[in-house]
């Protein structure tokens, strides 16, 4: 938040000229006749994408040239906001000309920026790149429906924000090597959930199978698994350090050392310890004791004696621990 | 032409409630709390204006109604007041309110719900209100208070407010009610209706922006939201504006007098009626929540194939200014949650468009709105995929 975030405008005063033009007098839009393809030579396809429900609509026609593939005319219809229709005829325009294959690798990031006014800057306010999206996916409804394919085939990665086009993997990659913990960053690391917002939370604007907080739950719950596997793994081959342990490790290591090295003295005296809790408190280990029997009460419990747990512990555990007697 | 048909997102303010504001701005300046002549002069239009707002809704004497920053704030300070008062203090723990109430008490429910609380979001039929015996049904032992809306925003339907303050009274549950889009629009008294707090705004009926009121009915508490110095007998800390509450307290009795009611009922409610329906002679519009028991002003109008977004583009390519809760038309990307409530046809959601009038439309104003939405209906149906080749049958109302 800071100054320009403040008071908030009209999202139109955010619209480019293109896309005001566009709203106003969109250039493709309409539909074409079987009667129109005939005319023209080419075969009519007709794709549906979006529904009223959803706030979103767009139906496009194309008429392809069978044995070039190319697109010889294309235009659309739309149920959607201004910058929806605006979208859907640059996007209409941008397949013109085209082959199919070449059609489908037109992204909602290329209608976007087919309609700016200045390369720098967006066409649009960032809660509403979802409207290009739409055109994105009626381009590959329509050549599935030409190819006979599944629209599905077109994608070879899981798109998760589709708004900034950010992958799956991508955003698995990002958190595991940066160690992110919110989905803020992976925002500030890749932009997915800066536009639109949908990918981030179930209740937005579109549903979605996977939401980043559930792949943020998910890379965290398995980075937590590894690294316990690896804690394991390092206990297992007597090679773990303190610092890499787990709670229960550290307890247990704690213990051991006390077991051979502290409580027999204590016992001789009648008296005896537990351990309470450790905490972090970097770069030190307190570890919270509790003396039993005997040693309690024990003037010595917070001289001698403390001093002489903390030396073998610092020694045989770890040099940051330190014991708090309480 | 320009035609304002927006005047529940707010009001143009009456030019004699701007001139009788204008004197404590660069004349009568003085704080209303300093002893000097400078304060104390202000006093006497301050009086007046509070007698204003009481007479406005009927409050007895004995009651309190604080000057606030606006119904906002009011909300916050009954809810928020509650809370700390019978949730943190007590060993209540529940809210009772509706789904479609303005999210100033949405927003606060939710937030005390991030805090523990138990709230009750009770839904409403297909005509957008809900019936007093739900409030009933849901009254428990730990219920801290009900909030119930007067009258809603989008739809300008009334809610049975003396029904639910008379189940609330016998159950000892507080009711506080926000009836900023009820006042000016239909009689407002709270001696008749068992309300123990109530909410206004005075931008809602051609007062200043910034300025409210909440009313607590006498042997009902209120902490303090604001706290600081004495001012409003301890209830309200800050300096009172002093400009903003004459404005409103003019405004107040301008909006409430029996002639000013007669002609919102009559007048303003003939051309909501005309705009209405001419637009419904257009195939495949519905009013939402049907015409019945509503603010006069009022009318949300669901136009098949035609996006809200869209349609406020196109009207205000031609200067007439409305408004839609849809989801495009805000940074929320949700869709309307009003619209949502009623839950009968999801593709409503996104068609809304609501036109709100005030005393200051003049026919011509109605006949230019007309003929411009039926062009851009036009227009846009033209565009549209979903309307093309889904047709429904026409219905005029919901």
């Amino acid at each position: 938040m800071a100054k320009n975030d403040l008071i908030s405008g009209s999202i139109w005063d955010e619209y480019s000229n293109q896309v005001i033009r566009r709203m106003d007098d969109p250039t493709h839009q309409g539909e074409i006749t079987e009667e129109r393809a005939k005319e023209l030579g080419g075969k009519l396809i007709i794709a549906d994408f979006g529904a009223e429900s959803c706030g979103d609509a767009v139906r496009l026609y194309w008429c392809i040239e069978e044995g070039t593939n190319k697109i010889l005319e294309s235009k659309f219809k739309s149920f959607g906001c201004g910058t929806a229709i605006a979208s859907s005829d640059a996007m209409a325009e941008l397949c013109e000309g085209k082959t199919v294959d070449e059609a489908v690798k037109i992204t909602n990031i290329d209608v976007e920026k087919a309609l700016r006014d200045h390369p720098d800057v967006p066409a649009v306010p960032p809660q509403k790149m979802h409207c290009s999206v739409m055109a994105y996916d009626v381009i590959k409804k329509a050549a599935a429906t030409y190819k006979g394919v599944d629209m599905e085939s077109f994608e070879t990665e899981v798109i998760i924000c589709e708004c900034a086009r950010v992958t799956l993997g991508t955003i698995q990659e990002v958190i595991k090597l940066n160690d992110l913990k919110t989905v803020e960053e992976i925002t500030d690391y890749t932009k997915a959930g800066a536009f639109c917002k949908s990918c981030i939370k179930p209740g937005g604007h579109e549903e979605k199978d996977i939401y980043l907080v559930d792949i943020l739950n998910d890379v965290r719950a398995e980075m937590e698994q590894e690294k316990l596997k690896e804690a394991a793994d390092a206990s297992a081959a007597g090679s773990s350090t303190f610092d890499k342990m787990t709670i229960v490790q550290r307890i247990k290591t704690i213990d051991e050392v006390l077991d051979a090295d502290i409580r027999p003295m204590l016992m001789m005296d009648g008296g005896n310890m537990e351990i309470i809790d450790i905490k972090e408190n970097m770069p030190f280990y307190d570890l919270y004791i509790r003396y039993l029997g005997a040693c309690n009460g024990c003037a010595s419990g917070d001289t001698g004696t403390l001093y002489a747990i903390e030396s073998v512990l610092k020694q045989k555990v770890d040099e940051n621990i330190r014991v708090l007697p309480i | 032409m320009e035609v304002y048909l927006d005047n529940n997102a707010t009001t143009k303010v009456d030019p004699e409630v701007f001139k009788a504001m204008e004197p404590f701005f660069c004349h009568i300046y003085g704080n209303p709390n300093s002893l000097h002549k400078f304060g104390a002069g202000t006093h006497p239009k301050m009086v007046e204006a509070l007698d204003y707002l009481y007479s406005g809704i009927n409050a007895n004497d004995e009651d309190d109604i604080i000057i606030t920053a606006n119904a906002t704030e009011s909300i916050n300070a009954v809810i928020k007041g509650i809370w700390v008062d019978k949730i943190l203090n007590g060993n209540k723990n529940h809210i009772i309110t509706s789904e479609v109430e303005h999210p100033a008490v949405t927003a606060t429910c939710k937030f005390l719900e991030s805090q523990g609380v138990r709230v009750t979001y009770l839904p409403v039929n297909e005509k957008g209100v809900l019936e007093a015996q739900q409030v009933a049904d849901y009254i428990k032992e730990d219920t801290a208070l009900v909030t119930i809306m007067w009258a809603n925003n989008e739809t300008g339907k009334l809610f049975p407010i003396k029904e639910i303050g008379q189940i609330c009274k016998e159950a000892g549950v507080p009711f506080h009610t926000d009836a900023t889009q009820a006042i000016g629009k239909v009689p407002v008294d709270v001696q008749d209706t068992n309300v123990n707090y109530l909410s206004f705004s005075a931008h809602k009926f051609h007062g200043p922006k910034g300025v409210g009121g909440l009313y607590i009915q006498k042997g009902f508490d209120l902490i303090p939201l604001l706290h600081g110095g004495e001012q409003m007998g301890g209830h309200r800390a800050g300096t009172v504006d002093v400009a903003s509450m004459i404005g409103m307290g003019l405004a107040m009795k301008l909006a409430t007098s029996q002639e000013a009611l007669e002609y919102e009922n009559t007048e303003v409610r003939r051309l909501r009626d005309k705009l209405e329906n001419a637009i419904l002679e257009i195939p495949e519009t519905i009013v939402i929540g049907g015409k019945d028991n509503r603010t006069p002003n009022t009318t949300l109008i669901s136009i098949r194939g035609v996006e809200g977004e869209s349609m406020l583009w196109d009207m205000n390519q031609k200067t007439i200014g409305a408004s839609t809760g849809s989801a495009c038309a805000s940074e929320d990307l949700e869709a309307n949650p009003v619209m949502n409530a009623f839950g009968s046809d999801s593709e409503l959601a996104h068609t809304g468009v609501r036109f709100s009038l005030s005393r200051f439309n003049t026919e011509e104003e109605i006949d230019y709105a007309i003929d411009v939405i039926k062009g851009a209906v036009a227009r846009l149906r033209g565009i549209s995929s979903s309307y093309a080749y889904t047709p429904k049958n026409h219905v005029s109302e919901l």
